[in-house]
C-alpha cells in the first residue's frame, strides 16, 4: 500500500472521529443524551484501557513470554466480575462527591487536603508521561512499517515528525472537546463518544487479523492448537507464580488507579448503574482481545525472519502475507488504540495539573477580597487546562525524542501500572475503613512512591540498577511487592497512630457509608451572605449557570428569586457542584473564604454524626414528608413576611399619595397667592409661575401614574402589539434617558449583534419599561467611572431577555423584594422628581406583556433582567367581553 | 443672628415660605436635608425653627427629639413650627410648639410665625 494512500486514509479516519465528537457534544449541548449515555456506549469507552501497548504488544509479550501477556487482561477481568459490588460503590460515591479525578477522590476522602492531592498528580504526571511517549512511539513505528519495505531494518525512532505531527493533533482534539466548557459535572459526551467507536475498530481489526491468521495462515483451530503446543516449551513460556501474581495484581488496580482508566470508570459515568452492562461486557470485551493473541505470535514466530520485531507482528504479518487492506485496518486499530489513549489519559492530566496544581497557586498569588472581584475564573481554568493539555503532550513527545529508540519504552506500561498502584491502599482503605487519615495516606502514599521511583521507574529509564535479588525471585514481583507491602504497613500504621480531624472524620463517614456527606455550618441563617457566594459561583460557572443553580436550590427550598437560605444541604449541594468543576479542596477553600469558614469542633462534629446516622436510619417516605413540610413552612414563612411588610407599606400608601400631592400643590398655593401682591418685579412674577407650572406638571404626572398603574393592575389595559426590533428599542431608550442627569457621562457596554432579536409585544409599554430601569440606572448609579452594560440574548422557547446592569454599589439584599412595590422609593436625595412608582409600573406592565421583571443578585451593581415572551398572551377575558 | 431657620427639602416650597417671611423683615435661614439638621441648628441659634417632617435621611420628628433633648436649656426650648404633607392624621405631634399642613393659606403662616416670635 502506498504510504501517501496510508497517510490519505489516515487523516480521513481522523476527521471522521472529529465529526463524531463534534456531533455527539451537539447533541448533549441540545440534551440529548440518551444515546449517548447508553451503557454500551460506557463499556466500550473503558475499552481505552487497551491502548498501544496491549494493542501491539501483547503480541510481542505473547512470542517473548507465552501465556503470560494474559495477565494484564485477566487482572482487569477478576476485578470487574470479583469486585464488582466494590467498583459500584467507588462509582456511587465518587459521582455522590462530584469528583473529578483520582487525585480528586484521594483528597476529597481525606479533608479536602490538597497537598495529598497535587501529590498524588504528581505520580500520576511521573507515571504516565513515558506512557504517553510509548503511544507516540508505536503510531510512529507503525507508520514506518509501511514507509519502509524491508522487515528487519526498520529504524526504531522515525524522526520525530510522525509523533510531532501526531503530538500536535491530538493536543487539538484534546482541547477542542475535552475543554470545550467548565460543566459542574465533569463529562465529555464527544470524547467518550469518538473513543467508544475507536474501541469497535480496535476490536474489528484484532479479530480480523486473528480470523486471517487462524484460517488463512494455519489450517483452522486444530492446527493452530498444535503449532502454538509446539512453542509451548520454549524457556521463556514457563509460568512464574510470583510474576504472575504480581501482574495480576498490578493490572486490577490499575483499572481503577490509572488516571484515564478513572477517568472513563468513575468520572465520566452518569451513575453506578452502567456497570450492570460492563459487569459481563467489559470482560467480554477483553477476552475477544485476548483471543488471537497467541496464534498471532505463534504464526509470526514461524514466518517471519528472527530479527523481526515481535512487537510489530499484528502489522508485518498482514503486509507480509499481501493483505494490504487488512493491514491497513490493523494500522487503524492501533492507531484508534494509542490516539484515545492519550486524549483521555492528557484530559485526565490536565485536570488534575490544573485543578491541584495551577488553581490553587493562582489563588494562593491573588488574595484579594473576593467580593467585587469581576474576573472570569472560569476562563483561567480552561485555560490553565489548555496550557496543560499542551505540556502533558509536550513532554511526552520531548521524552519520545530523548529516550525514542531505546527499548526502555516499551517496558513503560507496566511501570506506569506499579506507580499508579501505589494510589491504590489509600483508595480502599480511605472507601472502607473510617479510620484511615491523612497522615497514614500521606505517609502510604509517600513511602510506596518513593521505593517504587527507587526499584522500579529509575533502572527502567535506565538510572541505578534493579534491586539486588535472590536468584529463583523475579526483580519486578519482587519490587512491586516490596513497594506495596510498605505502602499499605504505612498507610495502617499511620491511620492507627493519627487522629483524623474533623473535616476528615465527615468526609470519612459520608465515604465509607456511601450517604450524603453534610457540611455542618454555623454561618448566620438569611441571605446576607448568599449574594458574595453567588458571586464566587459565578465566576467559575459563568452568570448563566450560577444563576439557574442558585434559582433551582431556592425554588427547592420554597423561596422564589435567585437566594436561597443558608442551609447545610444548600452549601454542601453547592460545594460539591464546584467540586465538579474545580476539585474538593480548591472548592472547599473558596466557600470557606466567602462565607466565613466555620471552625468545627468536637461537639459539632458529634451533632453532626449523630444527625447523618439519624438520616441514614429514616425511611425515604419520611424524608420526604420532612422535606415537604419544610419547604411549606418556608413559602408560608415567605408569604407571611410578605404580608407583614405589604401591610406597612399599605398603611404607608395613603400618607405616601396624600404626600406626594399634597407637596407640589404647597408651591402651587403658596406662589399663586404671592403672584397677586402687586409689588413684585417681573422676574420674580415670571420664575414664580414657571414654578407654578412646574409643580402643576409634577401632579399631573403623578395622577398619570397612578391611573397607568390601577389599568395596569385590573388588567384592562390596552395593549398595542406589534413586531419590534429590540435594538431600535434599547438605542431610543437610552437617547430618551440621557436627559437624565446629562452631566454623568455613562460608558454604555453593548453587543449590537446579539440586540437583533424581532419580538412581537407592546413597542411603547416595552420601551416604557427599558426607559425607566436606564433612568433608574443615570440616577443611582455611584461607580465612577459609570458604566452600564446592556445585554440581549435569546431564550430556549423564542422570546428575549434583557440585562441591564451598571457597576454601582447595587440594592442591599434585604430591599431587593421591595423595589417593585408602589412608593417603596430608596431613602435617597437623589430620588427627587420620581414618587416611587416607575418599577411598580414596570413590573405591571412586563405582567402585561406576558413577561417579567426582576432583579438580579450578585452581578456588582444594580442589575435587572427583563424576560419577554415570544408574543403577549392572549386576555382571558378578551373573548368573554365580545361575546 | 437669624430669627428663623427652615430645615426643608422641597426647593420650591422653600423658596415661597423664605419669600414670604423676608417680606416680613425676618431673616431666614435655609437647610435642604435632615443629615446635618441638628448642627445647623446649634450653629445659627435662630429664635424659631421652621421644620419639615418628611426629610431625606433623617426624619424631622428625629431632629426635633435630639434637639428638645440638647443639653443646652436655652437652645433645647427654641420654638419649633412643624410643616407637614401627610394631612390631618399627623398634625399630634406634641414636642412641637406649632403644626401647620400643607398646602397653607400664607396669612396663616404668617400669623403663626409672628405669634411664635413674639
Amino acid at each position: 500500500m502506498p504510504f501517501e494512500a496510508l497517510v490519505a486514509g489516515c487523516l480521513a479516519y481522523v476527521a471522521l472521529m472529529f465529526g463524531v465528537a463534534f456531533a455527539a457534544d451537539r447533541a448533549a449541548a441540545r440534551g440529548r443524551v440518551r444515546w449517548l449515555d447508553h451503557p454500551a456506549v460506557y463499556t466500550l469507552s473503558l475499552s481505552v484501557y487497551c491502548s498501544a501497548w496491549t494493542f501491539y504488544g501483547a503480541v510481542g509479550y505473547a512470542s517473548r513470554s507465552g501465556l503470560e501477556f494474559a495477565t494484564i487482561y485477566l487482572g482487569p477481568t477478576i476485578v470487574f466480575t470479583g469486585a464488582w459490588w466494590g467498583l459500584r460503590r467507588l462509582v456511587r460515591v465518587a459521582r455522590m462527591h462530584h469528583v473529578t479525578s483520582i487525585a480528586d477522590l484521594i483528597s476529597a476522602r481525606f479533608g479536602k487536603s490538597n497537598r495529598l492531592a497535587a501529590f498524588v498528580t504528581l505520580i500520576a504526571v511521573i507515571a504516565a508521561t513515558p506512557y504517553v511517549a510509548l503511544q507516540l512511539q508505536s503510531v510512529s513505528l507503525s507508520f514506518d512499517v509501511f514507509a519502509t519495505d524491508s522487515l528487519t531494518d526498520i529504524p526504531m525512532a522515525g524522526g520525530g515528525g510522525t509523533a510531532l505531527w501526531v503530538a500536535g493533533g491530538l493536543a487539538l482534539f484534546t482541547i477542542l472537546f475535552g475543554t470545550r466548557n467548565l460543566a459542574a459535572d465533569e463529562r465529555h459526551h464527544g470524547v467518550v463518544t469518538a473513543i467508544a467507536l475507536e474501541a469497535i475498530v480496535k476490536l474489528m481489526a484484532f479479530l480480523a487479523l486473528g480470523v486471517f491468521v487462524v484460517w488463512g495462515l494455519a489450517d483452522g483451530p486444530a492446527d493452530m492448537l498444535a503449532r502454538i503446543a509446539e512453542r509451548a516449551g520454549d524457556p521463556g513460556w514457563i509460568l512464574k507464580p510470583d510474576r504472575w501474581t504480581a501482574l495480576l495484581f498490578v493490572s486490577g488496580a490499575a483499572i481503577v488507579a490509572l488516571p484515564r482508566m478513572f477517568q472513563v470508570l468513575v468520572v465520566e459515568a452518569a451513575d453506578e448503574d452502567r456497570l450492570s452492562t460492563a459487569g459481563w461486557a467489559f470482560p467480554a470485551y477483553l477476552f475477544a482481545m485476548s483471543l488471537f493473541v497467541l496464534p498471532i505470535a505463534v504464526m509470526g514466530q514461524e514466518l517471519l525472519p528472527v530479527d523481526a520485531n515481535p512487537d510489530l507482528y499484528v502489522l508485518t504479518l498482514p503486509a507480509q502475507s499481501g493483505q494490504n487492506w487488512l493491514a491497513f485496518l490493523v494500522f487503524l486499530g492501533g492507531f484508534s488504540a494509542a490516539t484515545s489513549m492519550v486524549v483521555v489519559c492528557t484530559i485526565a492530566l490536565a485536570t488534575m495539573i490544573s485543578n491541584h496544581w495551577l488553581m490553587p497557586l493562582w489563588l494562593m498569588l491573588r488574595r484579594k477580597p473576593q467580593g467585587d472581584d469581576p474576573e472570569d475564573l472560569r476562563g483561567f481554568v480552561l485555560n490553565a487546562r489548555r496550557l496543560a493539555i499542551l505540556a502533558v503532550m509536550a513532554v511526552g513527545w520531548l521524552y519520545y525524542q530523548a529516550t525514542g529508540g531505546t527499548t526502555a519504552l516499551a517496558a513503560m506500561g507496566l511501570v506506569a501500572f506499579t506507580g499508579m498502584a501505589q494510589v491504590l491502599p489509600a483508595m480502599i482503605g480511605g472507601l472502607l475503613w473510617r479510620g484511615a487519615n491523612r497522615r497514614g495516606a500521606f505517609g502510604g502514599v509517600g513511602l510506596g512512591f518513593a521505593l517504587w521511583l527507587a526499584t522500579i521507574f529509575l533502572p527502567s529509564v535506565g538510572i541505578g540498577s534493579p534491586l539486588p535479588v535472590p536468584p529463583g525471585v523475579d526483580p519486578l514481583a519482587f519490587a512491586i511487592f516490596l513497594s506495596l507491602t510498605v505502602n499499605t504497613l504505612a498507610f495502617i500504621g499511620l491511620s492507627i497512630f493519627g487522629m483524623p480531624d474533623p473535616v476528615e472524620r465527615l468526609q470519612g463517614l459520608s465515604f465509607v457509608s456511601a450517604v450524603d456527606p453534610v457540611r455542618h455550618s454555623r454561618v448566620a441563617r438569611g441571605s446576607d451572605q448568599v449574594e458574595p457566594l453567588l458571586v464566587m459561583a459565578r465566576r467559575v460557572w459563568g452568570a448563566e449557570d450560577a444563576l439557574r443553580f442558585f434559582q433551582s436550590e431556592a425554588a427547592f427550598q420554597g423561596k422564589s428569586g435567585y437566594l436561597p437560605d443558608l442551609t447545610p444541604r444548600f452549601l454542601t449541594r453547592l460545594e460539591r457542584r464546584l467540586a465538579g468543576s474545580i476539585g474538593a479542596a480548591t472548592a472547599h477553600a473558596m466557600i470557606d473564604s466567602v462565607a466565613g469558614g466555620s471552625e468545627l469542633t468536637v461537639s459539632d462534629l458529634m451533632q453532626v454524626a449523630t444527625e447523618a446516622q439519624r438520616a441514614k436510619e429514616e425511611t425515604q417516605r419520611l424524608e420526604n414528608a420532612t422535606t415537604e413540610l419544610a419547604r411549606t413552612a418556608r413559602q408560608l414563612q415567605e408569604a407571611n413576611d410578605k404580608l407583614t411588610a405589604l401591610s406597612v407599606q399599605k398603611d404607608a400608601f395613603l400618607g405616601q399619595i396624600s404626600h406626594e400631592l399634597r407637596t407640589p400643590m404647597t408651591s402651587v398655593r403658596a406662589f399663586s397667592e404671592i403672584l397677586r401682591t402687586p409689588d413684585l418685579s417681573d422676574a420674580d412674577r415670571d420664575r414664580f409661575a414657571k414654578i407654578i407650572y412646574d409643580e402643576a406638571g409634577r401632579l399631573t404626572r403623578l395622577l398619570d401614574d397612578l391611573l397607568d398603574l390601577s389599568v395596569l393592575e385590573s388588567g384592562q389595559a390596552q395593549l398595542s402589539i406589534t413586531p419590534a426590533n429590540l435594538h431600535d428599542l434599547i438605542e431610543r431608550a437610552l437617547s430618551a434617558a440621557s436627559a437624565t442627569r446629562p452631566e454623568r457621562v455613562f460608558r454604555v457596554e453593548r453587543e449590537p449583534l446579539a440586540e437583533y432579536v424581532g419580538i412581537i409585544t407592546d413597542a411603547d409599554r416595552l420601551l416604557q419599561v427599558l426607559i425607566n430601569v436606564i433612568t433608574n440606572a443615570r440616577k443611582y448609579c455611584d461607580a465612577e467611572p459609570p458604566i452600564l452594560s446592556i445585554r440581549v440574548r435569546r431564550t430556549l422557547r423564542g422570546g428575549a431577555q434583557i440585562d441591564i446592569i451598571d457597576n454601582g454599589s447595587g440594592i442591599e439584599t434585604a430591599r431587593q423584594s421591595l423595589i417593585f412595590e408602589k412608593f417603596a422609593r430608596l431613602n435617597d436625595p437623589a430620588r427627587a422628581g420620581g414618587a416611587g412608582l416607575g418599577l411598580a409600573i414596570c413590573k405591571e406592565i412586563m405582567a402585561n406583556l406576558g413577561g417579567e421583571i426582576t432583579y438580579l443578585p450578585g452581578q456588582g451593581g444594580a442589575a435587572f433582567r427583563i424576560l419577554l415572551p415570544r408574543r403577549p398572551p392572549v386576555p382571558v377575558n378578551a373573548g368573554l367581553r365580545r361575546a | 443672628m437669624l430669627d428663623i431657620l427652615m430645615i426643608e427639602d422641597e426647593p420650591n416650597i422653600a423658596e415661597a415660605v423664605r419669600f414670604i417671611l423676608t417680606r416680613e423683615g425676618w431673616q431666614v435661614g435655609l437647610h435642604s436635608d435632615g443629615l446635618g439638621g441638628i448642627e445647623a441648628i446649634r450653629g445659627t441659634k435662630p429664635r424659631l425653627v421652621i421644620l419639615d417632617v418628611m426629610l431625606p435621611h433623617r426624619s424631622g420628628t428625629e431632629i426635633l427629639a435630639e434637639l428638645r433633648g440638647d443639653h443646652d436649656p436655652g437652645l433645647a426650648a427654641t420654638p419649633v413650627l412643624m410643616l407637614t404633607a401627610r394631612g390631618q392624621a399627623s398634625l399630634h405631634l406634641p414636642q412641637a410648639d406649632a403644626v401647620l399642613a400643607k398646602p397653607f393659606a400664607n396669612d396663616d403662616l404668617r400669623a403663626m410665625v409672628r405669634r411664635m416670635l413674639n
